[in-house]
């Protein structure tokens, strides 16, 4: 499913003493399957412009299109768009309601108007997915940890089998292990059903592991746009903007000052690795 | 500053009768010792005990067994209350709960005054410790227009005003980009070093810890592991077992070591690897 998002401008609060220009002339293009991430600064407009994917919020400005069909037509069925497109909210624990994990999951299902077996057999399958024991699936979702409470939640969208996953900061708050564990489940459901993901991040650690292409924004607009290794090789204007590049790449670049002929190219401790080894590694390359 | 003795502590739910209905222990015989001055960081994963620790550290909740002492006061001591509020303060995962007043220095007088200060004493306090954290020239804003690594500066300045001997940060950085983090980190270093403030930070952030005087791990309620950041960093697969992580140069440097490289245990930073790879292409 391809999302294009033309010259889309969004204006808060227009033509009150609260204005703000929120997104500036935004141009993008989501293709089928890619696994994307979205950084910025607090503010910059990750999460206006996300709303803007499944219709929550309406363009001051231009035109987004859905599979070629625009979306603000009048003949358009937004509540087709919010089922291809599922959104997971920041702390998505805090929309947990149901007396059970199971029935919190078939609510979605249920909604789009599947009978009570299919939307079961669909919240078995999500709860699967994120990897939520079985045992625990006639329990009420309130007695569980804070990050088993973000599974549920995350099943509770995954249910509805979008086709675009959007998901905004679902690692904050989180130990690490469970970090990992969420991501790559999330990393597993793109690789098997082959959707679209959208990640919002504040770690430039995780966005470096997972994505296969970066959005920078930064008030309002879109700087970057590009595959990780590009993006942070810009990493001295991310941090004008309130971001950073992964430790290792900066530990790549200072090697390479000190006369290394290294690649600064690593993003993650495993290319950091291989590159290293190739200079140090026993069977290294005689300089 | 700080001593638990055998902490524990039980989260009782009960019916509507008052029968007992289930026991959780969140606090698991905790035995910690903090100095004054010191500033200690306590890792756990979510669910490990750390935040319950942290409530009993301004008695937000009392020891169910055991003993803790804040600055020589037990808290299971109903008169010290108050006292020991003032000793340890407690900044929180979300600067927006935290923030109440429709002007920065508002906000940051509101504890002072709460404690009855007087006015003049007041102000003073106010500018302090919004030069302490940085944000003096945002005195007249409206905290809503900061970022949030400012308004947890904000929160931190209102803790600070208190002038409290302990400063407890519950994951102040959870929510912060990049430079916030950055931002937050800074400001509670400096308080601990030119202040003298003892700082306990709990973080899932290990790149957070690395500066620490002490670090504790907590799993199921109890200490799993303690000691330097040195100490505990060169334990990388134990850590793992805590669902604990490293930070990313401390594990490069350890996959490097497991392929053969000659490098130390317990890198902790950038200079600390780079130091040991130009010592390593030295020698060959």
């Amino acid at each position: 499913m391809s999302i294009i998002i033309d010259k889309v401008n969004y204006i808060y609060g227009q033509g009150t003493a609260y204005e703000k220009h929120a997104l500036r002339d935004i141009n993008l293009k989501i293709e089928d399957g890619q696994f994307i991430g979205i950084i910025g600064h607090t503010g910059s407009g990750k999460s206006t412009l996300i709303q803007h994917l499944n219709g929550l919020l309406k363009a001051t400005s231009g035109a987004i299109y859905v599979n070629g069909e625009d979306i603000y037509d009048k003949d358009y069925k937004m509540s087709k768009l919010r089922t291809q497109v599922g959104l997971v909210f920041q702390y998505p624990e805090h929309q947990l309601f149901e007396t059970t994990i199971f029935d919190d999951v078939c609510f979605g299902p249920m909604n789009q108007g599947l009978s009570k077996d299919e939307a079961g057999l669909r919240a078995f399958e999500a709860l699967r997915a994120v990897g939520l024991p079985e045992e625990l699936y006639d329990q009420s979702p309130f007695d569980l940890s804070g990050g088993q409470k973000r599974r549920v939640a995350i099943a509770g969208v995954l249910a509805m089998k979008p086709q675009v996953l959007v998901l905004d900061e679902p690692t904050a708050g989180l130990d690490p292990k469970g970090r990992d564990e969420i991501l790559d489940q999330i990393a597993d459901i793109h690789k098997k059903t082959n959707s679209t993901v959208v990640l919002v991040s504040h770690s430039m650690e995780d966005v470096a592991r997972y994505v296969d292409r970066i959005i920078v924004m930064n008030r309002g607009s879109v700087m970057f746009d590009d595959t990780p290794t590009e993006v942070f090789r810009h990493y001295k204007e991310l941090e004008q903007i309130g971001l950073a590049a992964p430790q290792v790449t900066y530990l790549m670049h200072e090697l390479r000052e000190k006369g290394y002929p290294v690649s600064c190219d690593a993003t993650t401790v495993e290319e950091a690795k291989e590159e290293l080894l190739k200079l140090f590694g026993k069977d290294r390359v005689s300089r | 500053m700080i001593k638990a003795k055998n902490l524990v502590h039980e989260y009782i739910r009960r019916d509507e009768e008052g029968n007992v209905e289930s026991i959780q222990t969140a606090l698991d015989h905790v035995n910690i010792h903090i100095k004054p001055g010191s500033f200690v960081a306590i890792l756990g994963h979510n669910g490990s005990g750390k935040s319950t620790l942290a409530k009993h550290l301004n008695v937000l909740l009392s020891p169910t067994e055991g003993s803790l002492w804040v600055d020589g006061k037990d808290t299971a001591d109903a008169d010290k209350l108050w006292e020991i509020r003032q000793t340890a303060g407690m900044v929180f995962q979300n600067p927006d709960n935290q923030i109440i007043a429709t002007v920065v220095e508002e906000d940051v007088g509101f504890g002072p005054e709460n404690i009855g200060v007087p006015t003049d004493e007041i102000w003073k306090r106010v500018e302090d410790s919004l030069r302490a954290v940085g944000m003096l020239e945002y005195r007249s804003h409206s905290p809503n227009k900061l970022s949030g690594g400012q308004k947890q500066r904000v929160a931190i300045a209102g803790v600070v005003a208190m002038q409290p001997k302990c400063i407890v940060l519950d994951e102040p950085t959870a929510m912060l980009d990049p430079v916030g983090r950055r931002e937050v980190l800074r400001t509670v270093k400096e308080l601990n070093r030119t202040k003298g403030v003892t700082i306990i930070l709990i973080t899932h952030y290990m790149e957070e810890v690395v500066d620490a005087d002490y670090v504790y791990v907590m799993d199921s309620g109890s200490v799993a592991m303690e000691g330097t950041p040195r100490e505990i960093f060169s334990r990388v697969d134990t850590l793992k077992l805590h669902r604990m992580d490293v930070p990313q140069v401390t594990l490069l440097a350890h996959e490097l070591k497991k392929e053969g490289l000659d490098i130390p245990d317990g890198i902790l930073t950038r200079e600390e690897l780079v130091k040991a790879l130009e010592r390593l292409s030295n020698k060959g």
